[in-house]
């Protein structure tokens, strides 16, 4: 009850971007505003489709579902329901959700008088997404560039593009990329791991503080981020693992058509051993 | 700084990071495989350019007279192309001055003795006979891979008498006995021969003297998805992966021109033009052994590499950098002189053709043992939506 009373207190009226106080209400412990109806609708319709086009297709075995988007030859246009139409419904709903999604953070930060780091982080996933499946598509001329929606077959289709660049690990943003998500979770087991050992010690024991986790990492490594650096790290590591996952995908097509691996020859061309 | 001037900031970033990569939209694709797959080639029009003005084809003589009195008659020691008339032997020795002497001696004797055009010897004569005789094989023997296209002495020489593209065994980046250890043929930016490497990669840059010369075993990948007894090593794979990326840029495509990458080894989710890549393996090996290593004291000491052998041929001796050589575009349908031996009347004279019919036969004895398989694969992968 106590918790409840936590809440209700934070309930504040106003704050929407879009319909006024009429969906300015919560639903159990979830706010709804408008864009959290175009979040469910999204949603649902998008989910309410997937299932159509695996009853359309040949197998309801969970991992081989594939909703492929349309045939190259279709373009930029709209296809077909069952040759690729589905797909194309498909991604208008999850852009939809995705982004009502975000929308309503950005409503609930402008109840809460917070900033909107949450919303924007979310944002470099949804840059990822919507630049696989919109922008890149777009830059090549056909919507068929994009992966198709299933369990196996969008691993197919990671594979296959991958190798249509020869040897993706060469790719200079997609190593940045890596590189960020490893670094994300190295640090996120770091902070994860300090502060358990500070704030959650044996029954019997002392809780510690700031003062203990800055000085086991001065100790250790000869620097402590701090209490808010390492929240500043942790999401400049997270947002840039997103922002150069769409970067790394991006060139590939519309700014690089060879193979990674010859990326590299401007490293053999530099005028100092050329 | 206030938020306008960082997001200019990484407006003009992010141009300068798309411009490093040298490339721009629009590209065209071609779609290899079903919808959604990920199977496609993309092309850079502007680099296809470039690409389409390097691989013309060369010049064609006008036909020739085919019912003359044959070449054996009238001249001495015509060894190969003694089932020709003179007017289509002749038309033979124009379009080679034209095809393969180099530009500063574009006439017959580049090749031939001036006072005596029967004496083999100077070595471009003895080089010239056994590449009319490896001609003459592809074209009749190696169909599979050639198909009706065919070549010609153009396809790979292209108006010169070295091919641009060939290969030497490499004899190592010369510190195998370094300090730290062995490079194994690989890990280096340049190679012992002072040539790039394969794509610029890490991978072995010497992977034609296993595969192409040698017939090591090109296979790696496991058959199950589990270990089941495969030994392969990661080692091993890279040797495998440095000539699948020799074969993709000496053809322009990626590796989804011929698979399915989620399954290597599956012809029946490959594309055809795995088979015909497969026989294209054979072939080079076959032609390599057969007709390039036996002219390894004929070729004097400067056209030879450090190890002293021979120049060899790879895909792109004749691909250089297209699916088809030419785009597809036939010579040698104008050239039925460089088919292969003409109608059995003129065998008359089979003794001499014998030597050259055995490498034929042991070449042929090796694809057809797996046609069987192949031509059930090759029939199970035009049956999917390709």
């Amino acid at each position: 009850m106590a918790m409840l009373n936590f809440e209700r207190k934070y309930r504040v009226r106003g704050g929407t971007l879009v319909g006024g106080d009429l969906f300015d209400f919560w639903i159990g412990a979830f706010y709804v505003g408008f864009f959290g109806i175009t979040s469910a609708f999204f949603a649902f319709l998008g989910t309410a489709l997937l299932v159509y086009g695996a009853a359309l297709g040949p197998t309801w075995n969970i991992w081989q579902i594939s909703i492929a988007p349309p045939d190259l030859s279709y373009g930029l246009g709209l296809a077909p329901l069952k040759a690729g139409g589905i797909w194309q419904l498909v991604t208008i709903c999850a852009v939809g959700a995705f982004v009502s999604w975000a929308l309503r953070e950005v409503e609930i930060c402008r109840k809460l008088g917070i900033g909107f780091h949450v919303p924007v982080a979310f944002g470099s996933a949804i840059l990822a997404y919507v630049t696989l499946q919109v922008i890149r598509p777009v830059l090549l001329g056909g919507w068929g560039h994009a992966f198709p929606y299933g369990i196996f077959s969008h691993l197919d289709w990671v594979s296959n593009i991958a190798y249509q660049y020869l040897h993706f690990h060469y790719n200079p943003a997609h190593m940045v990329a890596v590189t960020f998500f490893f670094t994300t979770v190295l640090a996120l087991a770091l902070h994860g791991s300090l502060v358990l050992s500070a704030l959650n010690p044996p029954e019997g024991e002392v809780v510690k503080g700031a003062e203990h986790e800055n000085t086991f990492f001065r100790d250790n490594i000869g620097y402590s981020i701090g209490t808010l650096g390492i929240h500043r790290f942790g999401l400049l590591l997270a947002v840039n693992a997103g922002v150069w996952s769409a970067i790394c995908i991006v060139v590939s097509g519309p700014f690089w058509t060879r193979s990674w691996t010859d990326w590299w020859a401007w490293w053999l061309n530099l005028p100092i051993w050329n | 700084m206030n938020i306008r001037f960082k997001l200019l900031l990484a407006a003009i970033a992010s141009v300068g990071l798309l411009s490093a990569c040298g490339e721009r939209p629009p590209v065209q694709s071609v779609q290899l495989g079903y919808r959604g797959t990920g199977m496609e080639v993309n092309y850079n029009p502007r680099l296809m350019k470039i690409v389409a003005e390097r691989n013309q084809i060369g010049g064609i003589q006008p036909a020739a007279d085919t019912s003359g009195p044959l070449a054996k008659d009238i001249y001495q020691n015509v060894q190969v192309l003694n089932d020709l008339s003179v007017g289509e032997f002749t038309r033979v020795m124009l379009s080679m001055t034209e095809w393969v002497t180099p530009t500063e001696q574009k006439n017959c004797t580049y090749c031939h003795n001036a006072e005596n055009y029967s004496d083999g010897s100077k070595y471009q004569y003895q080089v010239a006979r056994s590449m009319l005789k490896m001609t003459r094989e592809i074209n009749s023997q190696w169909t599979s891979h050639v198909k009706q296209t065919g070549v010609t002495c153009h396809t790979c020489h292209r108006g010169g008498p070295v091919p641009a593209y060939k290969w030497f065994t490499d004899p190592g980046s010369g510190r195998e006995n370094a300090f730290i250890g062995t490079r194994a043929g690989q890990n280096s930016v340049i190679t012992g021969l002072g040539m790039t490497t394969i794509g610029h990669s890490s991978l072995p840059y010497d992977p034609y003297t296993p595969f192409l010369l040698g017939d090591a075993n090109i296979r790696v990948e496991g058959t199950a998805a589990l270990p089941n007894g495969n030994r392969s090593s990661i080692k091993q794979a890279e040797w495998t992966y440095a000539l699948m990326v020799h074969m993709s840029e000496s053809l322009g495509v990626n590796c989804t021109y011929c698979h399915n990458t989620r399954a290597w080894a599956s012809w029946s989710q490959s594309r055809p033009q795995r088979t015909v890549a497969w026989y294209g393996i054979r072939m080079v090996r076959q032609l390599n052994n057969s007709y390039l290593l036996p002219l390894t004291q004929t070729f004097p000491a400067h056209r030879k590499g450090p190890e002293g052998d021979v120049a060899k041929i790879n895909c792109a001796t004749c691909h250089q950098g297209v699916y088809k050589p030419y785009f597809g575009q036939s010579m040698a349908k104008d050239y039925p002189e460089l088919r292969g031996r003409k109608a059995p009347a003129a065998e008359a004279a089979a003794a001499p053709a014998a030597p050259a019919a055995a490498p034929a036969k042991t070449a042929t004895s090796s694809p057809a043992k797996a046609s069987n398989v192949i031509a059930q694969a090759t029939a199970a992968a035009s049956g999917d939506r390709l």
